[in-house]
């Protein structure tokens, strides 16, 4: 019988069939239970060409797709958990530069998890975007104890 | 020239000549492929069609929050242009998303933004995705924007 599939290599084999991933190009560095996520530049990243910056809504799709991705990471879920809500704050200009996340599950309940992730660019300490973000963890299907 | 007419009021009227530009020069939002569809002075209506490429839950066949967060964002900023009396860049300060429900697969998601405050340099905005009515919304959103300094015109490759 064959060894039951790492966390990791479950959220890259689940990552790889979401289409919105493919879509905008993210890929994740996954060592354990710590991930990287890395969106690399292209022009239909842009969301304003005379100033070339990326768009406010690929750097949230990005934050948020890293939030979920962390969460499913470190906990035990079948199923990516559905978004409550999130705030992303913009800190600084997305340049027309690759894009780095990093997201940590703040408390994982047994229904519901808080999340926050971070994107920069060249310079770690000085982040593009924050998120914070509320997921319902989606345990339909395993016994209600 | 005709001083009754706001320099506001010409600039809806030309967002509304060129409502398929709006989109056209963001690549983001070519990307997605949202469209804007009514401008009024402060509101902004659009629709995100359904696209295959943008689904985020491959079981349910549902379009990713982030296509919501992209089309409530943009229309948001572009409310902020539709209410501020004189031109500004105004971009994304904060922008928190709250979702009511699911999105139905293969249906269009409408967007309507609205600005309804503005400071000195800060503009707020309310926003919603549906698929029919404000009676029943996928999402709701709050928005706060800063509102850039006029930029000498010779950065944006305009001449003087």
């Amino acid at each position: 019988m064959s060894e039951p599939l790492s966390r990791g290599a479950q959220l890259e084999g689940f990552l790889a069939n979401v289409p919105i991933v493919k879509t905008l190009g993210m890929r994740c560095d996954i060592k354990g239970d710590d991930m990287t996520t890395v969106l690399p530049f292209q022009d239909k990243l842009i969301g304003n060409f005379t100033i070339k910056a990326l768009h406010g809504g690929a750097i949230g799709t990005f934050l948020e797709m890293t939030a979920m991705a962390q969460l499913f990471l470190v906990s035990d879920v079948e199923r990516p958990a559905r978004t409550i809500n999130i705030t992303v704050d913009y800190l600084r200009q997305g340049k027309a530069e690759d894009l780095y996340g990093r997201a940590r599950v703040i408390k994982l309940g047994r229904r519901m998890a808080s999340v926050t992730a971070e994107a920069w660019q060249s310079e770690r300490d000085k982040p593009v975007a924050a998120l914070h973000g509320h997921f319902l963890l989606n345990r339909t299907g395993t016994p209600q104890t | 020239m005709d001083e009754s007419i706001s320099s506001l009021d010409k600039r809806i009227d030309l967002m509304r000549q060129h409502m398929d530009g709006m989109t056209q020069v963001v690549p983001w939002a070519r990307e997605t492929g949202f469209k804007v569809t009514r401008v009024e002075r402060g509101q902004v209506w659009g629709v995100q069609p359904f696209a295959e490429h943008l689904v985020g839950d491959v079981e349910a066949q549902v379009i990713h929050g982030g296509a919501i967060t992209t089309l409530l964002d943009n229309l948001s900023g572009m409310a902020c242009a539709a209410s501020l009396e004189e031109f500004r860049f105004v971009a994304t300060l904060d922008l928190r998303i709250d979702y009511m429900r699911p999105a139905d697969s293969g249906r269009d998601i409408i967007g309507e933004a609205e600005c309804y405050h503005v400071t000195k340099s800060v503009a707020f905005t309310r926003a919603w995705a549906y698929h029919e009515s404000r009676d029943k919304v996928i999402a709701t959103a709050q928005g706060a924007f800063a509102i850039n300094k006029p930029r000498p015109k010779a950065s944006l490759g305009v001449p003087e």
